[in-house]
Order: structure tokens, then sequence, then C-alpha cells
């Protein structure tokens, strides 16, 4: 087996393996600023990684170049678009999560 | 090996279809969206190395473009209740 493919493959692995994580989190987390967490730092890994390991599979060409575009994008604006978010929730009002007197959990 | 991937990424989504569904606010909503967006982009970036068909990298960054002006968007309408 050639060694890029090894590569792209521990890459994809890696990635996908944090989308799942960061699907997880965005379900079971108790409140909205803490769901925030895993939709804006994990899914921004999780997408670098894979899309990392389609740019180690087609080596050095237009595609790849585009692929890096892509990245670069993403990993601007995903948290550009959660702190807007955060602040418009903040913005209306909405109180961070506290835990529950007794509540043992 | 692209197919699976491809696979455990419909997967993630599904997942956070569940809060964009059930999310006490709407603010959850937007979040949940957010996300099956930036899924959407990987998943179109590997559909095009499952079929060999480079385009669909195209595809896949106006995708990533729309999704964030999108989000900006809706949050400016939640927050000032219009787009003037």
């Amino acid at each position: 087996m050639e060694i890029r493919t090894i590569i792209t493959g521990i890459l994809l692995l890696l990635g996908c393996f944090i989308i799942v994580v960061a699907s997880i989190g965005i379900v079971r987390f108790p409140d909205f600023y803490s769901r925030m967490h895993p939709a804006g730092k994990s899914d921004t890994l999780g997408q670098l990684l894979v899309l990392s390991g389609l740019m180690v599979y087609e080596g050095f060409s237009l595609v790849s170049i585009k692929l890096l575009i892509i990245i670069i994008f993403i990993f601007i604006a995903n948290p550009t678009a959660t702190h807007a978010l955060a602040k418009a929730a903040y913005a209306a009002g909405l109180k961070p999560w506290k835990r529950e007197e007794g509540e043992n959990k | 090996m692209f197919e699976i991937a491809a696979s455990v990424i419909v997967f993630g989504a599904v997942l956070v279809l569940y809060r964009a569904i059930k999310g006490p606010r709407v603010y959850d909503r937007v979040l949940a969206v957010n996300a099956i967006g930036t899924k959407t982009v990987v998943l179109l970036a590997l559909t095009g190395f499952i079929y060999e068909r480079p385009h669909f990298l195209d595809i896949a960054l106006v995708y990533a473009l729309i999704n964030f002006i999108a989000t900006i968007a809706f949050l400016k309408y939640l927050e000032t209740g219009g787009l003037d």
C-alpha cells in the first residue's frame, strides 16, 4: 500500500472521529453556551483534518489549492459565525446554565 | 475509504439534526443548522473524490460561503427584526 494512502486514511479516521464527537457534544450538552464549544471548535478541527486528508491523497494540483481555500475559509468563518451567535444570544438575554441546588449529576 | 468517511459524516449530521428539531430555543436551531452546513461542505468534497469529479469542490466552496452568509443574515434578522 502506498504511504500517501495510509496517511490519508489516518487523517480521515481522526477527522471523522472528531466530527462524530462534536455531534454528540451538540446533542448532549445541557445549555446553549456549552453547546457552542463543540460547534465552534471541534467541527472546525474535524473538517480541517478530513480536507487535509483529501489534500494529501490528491497531491499538489489545482484541486488541492481549492481544498486549501475551503479549509482557510471555514477556519475563519465558522468561529466567526459562532461568535456572532453567542453575541446575539447574550444580547437577547439568554442566561448561562447553572447547576440546580441539590442536583447530583 | 471515502465512502466510509462519508457515511460517518452523514451519521454525525443526523445526530445534529435531533438538536435542530428539538432545540429549546431558536439559537440552538441556528447553531445546529450551521454545524450541519459545515458537515455538508466536507461531504461535498468527499463526494467529488468518490465519483472522481473535482467540480464538486467548487460547489463545496460556494456552499461554505452561502452557509456563513445565511447564518449571519439570520442572526441580524433576529437581532434587529429586519435586514435593511
